[in-house]
């Protein structure tokens, strides 16, 4: 059963990710990458992460669709015609996925409880979180306490894509500020 | 080599290579910035899929389940998705100061006006 | 598309619900999927949508800028001082188990005041870098 509702999912993905290619309606490019992270949210709650599907279906449909509609506001709409062949990208697409593939060959099956990543930590995060943390979301408690620097870290790129978004456009002052200040 | 248990991943590679397809084969820079976003999704469902434990449940702990998927990836890739969107913002601002100072976001043209000057 | 009825009423009927929401999943966290950001940017979606209806004034007019730069470094100010405390005591850095009575209360506090940070921080930077992409096009 999660065979096939993974095939179908990752199906419609696939249809998505090549009109995205396809299209030069840049509009048209962010409606279906808003629908691609959307798709993607799904298939990750069907592989049982459901933070992370919360995480990309607020963060991806939400955030990043708006502001790529903003930025396209400000731009313009429409992609040029390319005019360049497309025969070196393509070539260089599938060197890239040839590897990619071949490196997967060695590679546990979908779904192996016998996976390496299975064995060392993660084991003793399920077992000792209860003792340790107390709290039933180990993803949570893996994020905030055993995996509490990486956090931090996370937060400080947070905080570093606000400040360096503000020193490139900073927020207008409004126009009774500006006259009260020449007077 | 049963290859049956392999698909997903060779179907998620075919998402990430469109995406990088995207990325270096299209002019426009919004365009660029939208198949990065592609390309960081496919990664993203690539991981998860690598955490998934056939018979097992969210990683929520509950009475009566023994077996959970392992958190250890959704938590990687929790950061890995607000990294992205930070990274998104970024260059989507960089990109609203070049059609600023360039008045276009086609590469072509903005190498054409660079090496006019 | 201020002058919809139906977008007009539909957002003030459905932001303070999304605020809650917000709320919801921020502190609940710990029982069930959610934490600080997705909270962050739940909430970041509540006044953003407001903000899309009522035009981008609107949402200064709720909180001002300097508040909003002023949330920004303040989360993350929490999370750094909360990662202090231990230190204070002869443990280390990020050791929630000093700040209660006993390990488990003090990791509780702990993952409590941390996610807290993160989702004020979150929300702020989202809806910073909103306004700011927003009301470029005055200019």
């Amino acid at each position: 059963m999660v065979e096939a509702v993974n095939i179908v999912l990752l199906g419609l993905l696939v249809i998505t990710a090549v009109a995205a290619i396809r299209l030069h309606d840049l509009f048209a490019v962010v409606m279906l990458f808003g629908i691609y992270s959307l798709l993607a949210a799904t298939v990750f709650v069907v592989l049982d992460a459901v933070d992370v599907a919360f995480t990309e279906a607020a963060v991806g449909v939400g955030i990043s669709t708006i502001l790529m509609l903003t930025t396209l506001g400000l731009v313009g709409r429409w992609e040029r015609r390319p005019v360049h062949r497309p025969f070196l990208p393509l070539l260089v697409v599938v060197v890239t996925g040839a590897a990619l593939i071949y490196g997967t060959l060695d590679m546990p099956h979908f779904g192996d409880p016998d996976a390496p990543v299975h064995q060392h930590v993660a084991p003793r995060y399920l077992e000792q979180s209860p003792d340790e943390i107390g709290i039933p979301n180990v993803v949570t408690g893996v994020l905030a306490s055993y995996r509490g620097y990486d956090t931090l870290g996370e937060l400080t790129v947070i905080f570093t894509a606000g400040v360096g978004v503000l020193a490139l456009l900073g927020i207008r002052r409004r126009r009774q500020d500006e006259a009260t200040r020449e007077r | 080599m049963n290859v049956f248990g392999l698909y997903n991943y060779w179907i998620v590679i075919f998402l990430m290579m469109t995406g990088f397809y995207v990325v270096i084969s299209s002019g426009n820079l919004v365009k660029k910035i939208v198949g990065l976003s592609l390309f960081q999704a496919s990664v993203f469902i690539l991981y998860i899929s690598l955490g998934k434990i056939t018979g097992g449940t969210v990683p929520i702990l509950r009475e009566g389940i023994t077996l959970y998927s392992n958190p250890l990836p959704h938590v990687l890739i929790l950061t890995a998705i607000v990294v992205g969107v930070s990274t998104t913002a970024l260059g989507l601002a960089l990109v609203v100061r070049i059609k600023e100072a360039y008045d276009t976001v086609e590469e072509d043209e903005i190498h054409q006006q660079d090496e006019s000057l | 598309m201020r002058d919809n009825p139906v977008l007009r009423v539909v957002t003030k009927i459905i932001v303070p619900v999304i605020f809650l929401f917000a709320l919801y999943v921020q502190f609940h966290g710990d029982y069930g999927p959610g934490g600080g950001f997705q909270a962050g940017v739940i909430f970041a979606a509540g006044l953003i949508l407001y903000g899309l209806i009522f035009g981008t004034e609107s949402i200064r007019c709720l909180i001002s800028t300097r508040f909003l730069r002023a949330l920004i470094a303040a989360g993350l100010l929490l999370f750094a001082s909360v990662g202090f405390l231990p230190l204070l005591m002869g443990r280390n850095y990020l050791d929630y188990d000093a700040l209660g009575q006993n390990p488990l209360s003090g990791q509780h506090l702990g993952i409590f005041l941390v996610e807290l940070g993160v989702g004020i921080t979150v929300a702020a930077v989202m809806v910073t870098i909103f306004v700011a992409f927003a009301g470029r096009r005055d200019s």
